[in-house]
């Protein structure tokens, strides 16, 4: 008996150790091998193609967009230089950049397309679809209230985020383990939660005292109802067995529903809490344009107001990394609570 | 013959099983209730290794679920030495075919899940060790349980079950959905454990070898309803040897108790060709 298990630890780790060995030559291979000239000379080729553009097109622009365009063009150009110098020395910027080299160069490109469709040719009306160089004018020049505002969305979205998945957890895991609870609760979850929180917006304007609180509160509505659904359903699909073996290892109810129910509901919460950040990017931005006198939604609406369209879209561009950035956050935190699945789903 | 069930200590407890009876609700659509066991009785003694022998469906599930405590009999009683059974406890511990194994706690933390049901880890956190040794499982103590083979889930499932000390260990075809070598090794460890912990063990499994190869007595039962045939003795000395003459007769009287020694199905009482 002894050595049939010694021969299978044994035939277990000696596989591990080969499939490591595999792992690392495979990618000390692509590592070490030198880069291809496509990718180490993509960046350097389209922002000089795009700059070739720009300085056609620039005839036609006031000389402090080119002058902020041409830096920020010269800038990347100085970064592909830089790189494709430390790669030769520098392991780990090799495989950064054989990674995200042509997506950076196609992001350069089709600033370069937009340049070409606005201030080239015209063929889209002037002050509604401003160039490149004039959007990143008005980010220079606005960075500061940009900054202000990106930092008051942040705070407000955080609240309102934090608060709706408290509070959906606590009803969730009642809702899914009392029964009473469900019998109550079900219906209203059922009812109440499908209505968007946005459309709450005429009678959180008459009950808030301030439009603040308002905000919070309907950011936190609009997390709730997906966050409590999926950790209902989490909690209630909880394998019967695995609480059968819990029982019979003398685990009282405490146990069942932390250690047991909880995480196995886990990755359905984790879907609950992604629909939940969607949810209240959306209503963030209805709230500020609607109330709130701060934040992003409200600097766009107000930078509309003024026809200035150039600082609408830098608003955009701020939104997309500040969402995207929450967005990949929300994932690290998935991948280390969830990092058991590892293996289990395709990853 | 040398003895090994009820010699030297015992930390296994004896168990009563008086005139058990459980029934179900009938599938829907029709009335009334299917019986599944019918005053079922059983006696062990402490350190007893029993097995239950049996067709699928004939309620040996059930009643490894009443002795737990999972769900309580229509009547009859269960008693664990001087306990009557009521609720489930950490003094029966029970191993399902399917090993169960958390899937967000490693091996180490599913070993230690008893301890920690019971907020007993702080004092008994060496005994994790003694037991990853026991089922020599030392290696994989911060694997992921879907990182294991069938025969080592199990394992880890046994360790489990057993660092709460229980009283009587319940195992229901532990080894049903392994391949026929794993099985075989795999009846030798939980043979080695039981002799390791001399605990009582009642083990339910549909494989006769396995019944005659492990146990001290099996017991027989018939399906629909479920209710107990004939009890037999398995005097062979331990370890025993599978070609050995002695198990291969008993193993014979098994399979024409049960018709399936080469009976056509019309030679079959009614109540057997339903199983």
């Amino acid at each position: 008996m002894n050595t049939s298990v010694q021969q299978l630890k044994e035939s277990v780790s000696q596989s591990i150790a080969e499939a490591k060995q595999g792992w690392r030559a495979e990618t000390r291979a692509a590592v070490e091998s030198r880069l291809p000239a496509r990718i180490v000379l993509a960046l350097p080729m389209a922002v000089l193609a795009t700059y070739a553009v720009h300085l056609w097109a620039a005839q036609r622009q006031p000389p402090a967009e080119t002058r902020v365009y041409s830096v920020f063009l010269g800038m990347t150009a100085g970064f592909a230089v830089a790189a494709a110098v430390a790669q030769f020395a520098w392991r780990g910027m090799r495989r950064w950049m054989r990674h995200m080299c042509p997506i950076i160069a196609a992001v350069v490109l089709l600033l370069c397309l937009w340049e070409v469709i606005t201030s080239g040719f015209r063929w889209l009306p002037l002050p509604y679809f401003p160039s490149p160089a004039g959007v990143l004018l008005s980010l220079l020049e606005d960075s500061a209230l940009l900054f202000d505002s990106t930092w008051h969305s942040l705070i407000l979205l955080l609240s309102g985020y934090a608060l709706g998945v408290i509070v959906a957890l606590v009803t969730g895991i009642c809702i899914g383990w009392f029964s009473h609870a469900r019998y109550w609760g079900m219906p209203l979850l059922k009812v109440v939660g499908p209505i968007p929180a946005t459309a709450w917006v005429p009678l959180a304007m008459v009950i808030s005292p301030s439009t603040l609180f308002s905000a919070v509160g309907l950011i936190a509505l609009a997390v709730w109802f997906p966050v409590t659904m999926l950790t209902v359903s989490g909690i209630s699909n909880t394998r019967a067995s695995y609480l059968d073996v819990a029982r019979t290892l003398g685990a009282g109810p405490c146990y069942l529903i932390f250690r047991v129910a909880i995480p196995a509901a886990m990755p359905s919460i984790f879907i609950g809490l992604f629909m939940g950040l969607g949810t209240s990017f959306l209503t963030l931005i209805v709230a500020e344009t609607v109330g709130v006198k701060s934040g992003l939604g409200w600097y766009v609406s107000w930078a509309q107001g003024w026809a200035e369209y150039g600082k609408v879209y830098a608003a955009l561009v701020i939104m997309a990394a500040f969402f995207s950035s929450i967005m990949t956050l929300l994932f690290k935190v998935r991948d280390r609570v969830l990092v058991w699945q590892k293996g289990v789903i395709k990853w | 013959m040398v003895s090994f069930t009820i010699s030297g200590t015992t930390e296994g407890s004896d168990l009563q099983v008086r005139k058990v009876s459980k029934s179900f609700p009938a599938p829907e659509k029709t009335e009334g209730s299917v019986l599944a066991l019918s005053e079922v009785s059983l006696s062990m003694a402490a350190g007893e290794l029993v097995s239950i022998l049996g067709p699928s469906g004939c309620g040996k599930s059930t009643l490894l679920r009443l002795i737990a405590g999972l769900d309580a009999p229509d009547s009859g009683e269960v008693r664990v030495g001087a306990e009557a059974i009521s609720a489930p406890s950490a003094e029966r511990g029970l191993v399902f075919q399917d090993p169960n194994l958390f899937p967000w706690l490693t091996v180490r933390h599913n070993i230690e899940s008893g301890l920690v049901a019971r907020g007993v880890l702080h004092q008994k956190r060496a005994e994790v060790d003694e037991f990853l040794g026991l089922v020599g499982l030392e290696a994989f103590a911060d694997a992921y349980p879907h990182h294991l083979s069938g025969g080592m889930a199990q394992r880890v499932a046994l360790a489990r079950a057993l660092i709460n000390h229980p009283k009587v260990l319940l195992l229901d075809e532990p080894l049903g959905a392994l391949d026929a070598f794993t099985r075989m090794r795999m009846q030798d460890e939980v043979l080695r454990l039981w002799q390791a912990r001399r605990t009582t063990m009642l083990l339910v499994t549909h494989d006769i070898d396995e019944a005659i190869y492990m146990s001290d007595r099996i017991v027989i039962i018939t399906a629909r309803p479920g209710r107990v045939e004939r009890t037999m003795d398995v005097s062979l000395e331990r370890p025993r040897q599978r070609a050995n003459p002695e198990f291969l007769r008993l193993r014979s009287d098994i399979l024409e108790f049960l018709h399936f020694a080469g009976n056509t199905r019309e030679a079959m009482t009614p109540e057997l060709r339903n199983l």
